[in-house]
């Protein structure tokens, strides 16, 4: 769905080298030689090479990566509080590296908001001067700026707090209050660096699902950039894993999740414990319409048109499973006028039990589009596991509490709901 | 016999140069001379004109104001002890050397310390002249600035304005320099430009640590005002210096102690005014 999106920031080659003899390290660099033997040559380090990407209209991507990796580096050469020693960065046809300081102020201004880690709010200033930062720099008059900025805070949550100061709230309002300071400014692009590390991981996770729902209102193209692979599942729309200063994979969750790149990539998603703990019970969905193994073929194809779906799991009187019927054969049998679909089912589709390991399901998803039949070990039908459910489920249980070990019990049709609960608490 | 190295005619370069600069510009000190001594003689007047008694409420409820009713009674009962020994005349006449020395550094002092918290040479280029002004013995700057200025009060402000400069310049230059760079990078961030960052970011900020450099500042003034009386400047340290030509302790200590008085006054005010007034 990507594909059709316009870009907006569009990064080609980027290279960062710090310390004195860029110049050097760049030739060692096109030479082939890596960043420590370039390090041991020269004392140059490379902090970024060969840097492609695009931020599409929009999209909340998330750059991820261990400390180390260049993620802080990048972000900072978008807006140029890094200075980048080669390469292109063009957001609505200008390239950043090549603005003067003049310009550079005023792309800054006008395209860019920054959330930072450690929040840096000014102290000497409260919540509302806090939030008003951008506007008065940009030289937006008071009247207007003061009702901007509060109803950015209101956005976030803070409204009756426009007096206090930042020493006076708690992280996560302070972070809140940086990220007011950032939308209140209207960028066109808001870069958040590691905006929700420093928070406790119950207020991280509120954070990340306040973020998703002021992205998706505001659809607002955001970079963010996470050492967390956790946290990246849980808000990116595509993920950028970087490595040593260069990009290992470009993806989706899901992409990442079910292809990884290379051998980094696949241990780095092993961290997610959470898709080996959870099990396929737990991202079960009731199953919203089943046939019968007696039911006529214009009988079934009312069921799929009512539930809106294009394939339907078919069982006997007492639910053990039988086949899936595919819209097709069905319409095969209505009109070769069979009075039963029974002759007209496929064995072309995954079953597993509930233990099954969330993890094992990625590959399956691969492989068809169905969803995948949970059956107890007489082939019961007890739900179906569809392809969002999953990374929804791992989403959720990568924040605190454990909930997906306590669930392990209620194999029904309620344990998506206990967890979602349990997640949002 | 030992070879007979010639000593290096420091002293006389120096004392050339001094000339040079008296003879040069004469007009320049003359008019620094006037400028100054018609500040000093307006302040000076302003709070003579003053009766006793109102000044004093005055600044008792200065002290109330800005610090605590505390401070207010321990200045009406300083004031009034100052009062009483006869001194109020000298102590007048310190406060205006110190207030306009004061005054003088700190318009020098901000300024200086902003530009070289900014630039890293200028920083290096002013770090081991403020040791100089700051480790030479206070008496020496008495010496050339009676030719410059002549006896008196401007002299004694002269002196004075350059002992007590440093610790203005160093405490601004360390205040902006003590910024948390993760606020000046997220001012770079939203598109501010050098001056807005002093303005809105820097200033702000340092301002505490000013504040401690300007009470420094006072501080010194004031001990060097006292010194000054030995080229002529009126006020406490006169009456301090009279006694020692007299052989009198008991006036020596009674001018000491006003002294005293007036430094624990001027220290707490500043102190209060930095920390902000407290509710």
């Amino acid at each position: 769905m990507n594909e059709n999106r316009n870009v907006k920031i569009r990064v080609r080659n980027l290279t960062k080298v710090f310390g004195n003899q860029p110049k050097k390290a760049l030739e060692m660099h096109k030479e082939g030689m890596k960043r420590p033997e370039i390090f041991d040559k020269t004392g140059q380090t490379l902090g970024l090479s060969d840097i492609n990407f695009d931020v599409y209209e929009g999209e909340l991507l998330v750059i991820m990566g261990l400390s180390g990796s260049g993620k802080s580096t990048l972000i900072r050469c978008l807006n140029r509080l890094i200075e980048p020693t080669e390469g292109e960065i063009v957001i609505d046809g200008e390239n950043i590296p090549e603005l003067s300081d003049k310009a550079l102020l005023e792309c800054r201004r006008r395209h860019f908001s920054m959330v930072f880690q450690n929040f840096a709010l000014f102290p000497h200033r409260t919540v509302q001067q806090n939030a008003e930062f951008g506007l008065e720099i940009r030289g937006v008059d008071k009247e207007e700026r003061s009702k901007v900025a509060r109803k950015a805070l209101e956005h976030v949550g803070l409204n009756g707090w426009e007096d206090a100061y930042p020493n006076q709230l708690s992280g996560g309002m302070q972070q809140r209050v940086g990220l007011a300071r950032a939308l209140a400014n209207d960028s066109t692009v808001l870069l958040m660096d590691e905006a929700f590390s420093a928070l406790d991981p119950l207020i991280r996770g509120d954070m990340q699902q306040e973020l998703l729902e002021l992205q998706h209102r505001m659809q607002k193209t955001t970079v963010f950039i996470t050492h967390d692979l956790d946290e990246a599942i849980n808000i990116g729309d595509r993920i950028i894993l970087l490595k040593d200063g260069a990009i290992v994979q470009i993806g989706t969750p899901e992409e990442i999740l079910t292809h990884p790149a290379d051998d980094y990539v696949a241990r780095f998603i092993e961290g997610v414990d959470m898709s080996r703990i959870l099990t396929a019970q737990h991202a079960m969905r009731p199953v919203r319409a089943t046939a019968r193994e007696e039911d006529g073929p214009r009988t079934t194809l009312r069921k799929m048109n009512e539930n809106g779906i294009d394939s339907i799991y078919v069982t006997t009187r007492d639910r053990k499973l039988l086949g899936l019927a595919e819209v097709d054969a069905v319409e095969q049998a209505a009109k070769e006028g069979k009075d039963t679909i029974r002759d007209y089912l496929t064995q072309d589709f995954r079953a597993v039990g509930p233990d099954e390991p969330l993890h094992n399901l990625f590959a399956m998803f691969s492989e068809k589009s169905f969803p995948i039949a949970v059956v107890d070990d007489s082939r019961k039908l007890l739900g179906v596991v569809v392809k969002g459910a999953v990374l929804d489920e791992l989403a959720r249980a990568a924040e605190p509490a454990e909930v997906g070990a306590d669930e392990s019990e209620a194999g029904t049709d309620t344990a998506n709901e206990n967890i979602a609960a349990a997640g949002d608490a | 016999m030992a070879i007979e190295i010639p000593s290096i005619p420091l002293g006389g370069w120096i004392e050339g140069g001094l000339d040079w600069l008296t003879s040069e510009y004469s007009i320049v000190t003359r008019g620094i001379s006037r400028v100054t001594q018609t500040g000093i003689d307006g302040l000076n007047d302003a709070l003579m004109w003053l009766p006793e008694w109102g000044l004093l409420a005055i600044i008792v409820g200065l002290c109330w104001w800005v610090a605590n009713l505390r401070l207010g009674i321990g200045a009406a009962l300083g004031l009034a002890l100052i009062w009483n020994l006869g001194l109020w005349e000298p102590m007048i006449e310190t406060l205006t050397l110190v207030v306009i020395a004061t005054l003088v550094a700190v318009v020098i002092a901000i300024p200086v310390g902003i530009a070289a918290a900014l630039s890293e040479r200028l920083y290096k280029t002013i770090m081991p002249v403020l040791d100089f002004m700051q480790t030479m013995p206070a008496f020496v700057y008495l010496i050339p600035a009676i030719p410059f200025f002549g006896i008196g009060s401007v002299s004694a402000i002269f002196a004075t304005v350059i002992f007590s400069m440093p610790p203005a310049i160093r405490f601004t230059t360390l205040g902006i320099r003590q910024v948390p760079t993760d606020l000046i990078e997220a001012a770079d961030a939203y598109g501010a430009t050098r001056s807005q960052k002093l303005i809105k970011v820097q200033l702000p900020m340092s301002l505490p640590t000013v504040m401690a450099g300007i009470n420094q500042t006072i501080m010194l003034a004031l001990s060097m005002v006292v010194i000054a009386a030995m080229i002529g400047a009126d006020g406490l340290g006169s009456e301090v210096w009279r006694a020692i030509q007299r052989l009198r302790p008991g006036d020596g200590f009674e001018a000491g102690i006003a002294v005293v008085i007036l430094a624990m006054l001027l220290d707490r005010v500043t102190q209060s005014l930095r920390k902000g007034r407290k509710t």
